[in-house]
């Protein structure tokens, strides 16, 4: 089985290091690859739209191509899964205020750095003299915070249910060692809230999602279960894999045919029911549960992390005095839409011309797990070969 | 972001605060939180996400992800720097 012989050459698109794959059986488990395809091809009848929350799973999707395996009557949309992208615009320009003060050390995951504020990136902000760093891990921003104790460290934690437990370690760490320079401006968002508001909204389309692996490796999958309750709608659990996500359809797919609706695990290698408590103590001990704003798609109840009273000589946002501008997003930029998988980035009228992961006009165009530069990587093209159904 | 890779658990040190250990990553060694997998011990594969290991995962596993982050071309960029994250 291989692809349309047509495909984008590698040679078009970004770096050479990610190449999308031309034929099937150039990556290991293609048999296996295969013949879930076709398990997919044999079972299904009815028509299935089918939307991932991971941009681990988006750009999986993508550069193999697993849309266009699937037969043409499963639709795989993808929804907000790029944590970066979902950071409201008034948390970025909070850190660019931050990270042009002279006292400040502004330290940030590096996919942070391109994301367009309301005037400015932090990339800029740093080329004009701020001093923004970038780290691997929160432990990297402590050590920072130890080595420059006349310096005010602020560390940008953006994340799902993944990062969370990293984030609240290094709170907590923070406060066990009296580190009195070190404070954090959060943006997390849980996965959970997002499906339920994505169902609720009457533009949706979604039969079946498939769940973050590796958000759920932390959160377990227990939290699923009142979704598809409530939804009557069946949620998989997926790796990131190209088998994974293959094995994931196949089953969502056997559920929907048999109108069934469960919460199921294809990723039981590195999840299981529960999850991981140690972290989730972690975070719980360190955040609680707060309305969070997704920047395209607005305010979600119960949706986000905030930084508990007790943490309170932590929290960025109470120690400095940061005042909320109200910005505007870009006109052209259809983030919200994309976001929510009501499009696709090439519906998008800016897409590759006015806007590229060099000139963005949103964050999902700069951020390496954002949908539009996954299709920007891989799918240039997708309109000239009828890809998008 | 929202990738973990796995490695090998070759030591441990309880820093305080702190559990860390060295983990080596298909030959490349780095040190990695080990706060939340108390259960892990040397010789045990884990998954490793912003420095901190946030699960455990077996050995055959632990191969297939690599090979699978290698084709992704994603496997440099998920590893934790050198000087390590403590």
């Amino acid at each position: 089985m291989k692809l349309a012989a047509g495909f984008p050459s590698p040679a078009a698109v970004g770096s050479p290091k990610r190449a999308p794959v031309k034929f099937l059986d150039e990556y290991r488990n293609a048999g296996i690859a295969r013949r879930l395809v076709a398990g997919i091809e044999r079972e299904v009848r009815g028509h299935w739209v089918l939307m991932e929350i991971c941009g681990g799973q988006t750009h999986t999707i993508m550069r193999y191509g697993l849309d266009e395996l699937l037969p043409p009557n499963i639709e795989l949309v993808h929804g907000p899964g790029c944590p970066v992208c979902v950071t409201p615009l008034e948390t970025i320009d909070k850190a660019l205020e931050l990270a042009a003060r002279p006292e400040v050390i502004l330290v940030s995951y590096g996919d942070m750095l391109r994301v367009p504020g309301s005037a400015a990136d932090l990339f800029t902000v740093k080329a004009r003299g701020g001093d923004v760093r970038i780290v691997y891990s929160p432990a990297e921003a402590l050590k920072i915070a130890r080595q420059n104790p006349e310096r005010k460290v602020v560390f940008l934690a953006v994340g799902f249910e993944t990062t969370a437990p990293a984030n609240a370690m290094a709170v907590w760490q923070a406060r066990q060692e009296n580190i009195g320079n070190f404070s954090v401006l959060a943006s997390h968002v849980l996965v959970p809230p997002a499906i339920r508001a994505l169902m609720t909204s009457p533009d949706c389309r979604v039969n079946g999602f498939i769940a973050p692996g590796h958000v759920c490796a932390v959160m377990g999958y227990q939290e699923y279960e009142s979704l598809v309750r409530d939804f009557h709608i069946p949620i998989v659990v997926g790796g990131f894999e190209p088998v994974d996500l293959l094995e994931a359809v196949l089953m969502l797919v056997r559920q929907l045919e048999k109108g069934e609706a469960r919460a199921e695990n294809q990723y039981v290698r590195s999840v299981n029911y529960r999850g991981n408590l140690p972290a989730q103590r972690v975070v719980q001990e360190v955040f609680e549960i707060a309305d969070q704003k997704w920047r395209g798609i607005g305010t979600i109840p119960a949706s986000g992390l905030r930084i508990r009273d007790e943490y309170g000589d932590y929290d960025a946002s109470r120690l400095f005095g940061l005042a909320s501008i109200t910005v505007e997003e870009p006109a052209e930029c259809i983030s919200a839409q994309v976001l929510q998988g009501l499009k696709k980035p090439t519906d998008c009228p800016a897409f590759g011309m006015r806007c590229t992961p060099q000139n963005p006009l949103g964050a999902p165009m700069v951020s390496s797990e954002g949908a539009c530069a996954a299709y920007y990587n891989y799918r240039r093209h997708g309109k000239e070969l009828g890809a998008t159904k | 972001m929202c990738l973990a890779i796995p490695g090998k658990i070759l030591s441990q040190d309880d820093l305080g605060f702190a559990r860390t250990g060295r983990v080596d990553f298909g030959g490349i060694v780095r040190q990695v939180r080990l706060d939340f997998v108390p259960e892990a011990a040397p010789g045990d594969y884990v998954l490793v996400h912003v420095g901190f290991a946030i699960g455990k995962i077996d050995e055959e596993e632990a191969h297939r992800t690599y090979e699978a982050l290698a084709e992704l071309g994603a496997l440099q960029d998920e590893l934790p720097p050198e000087e390590g994250v403590n």
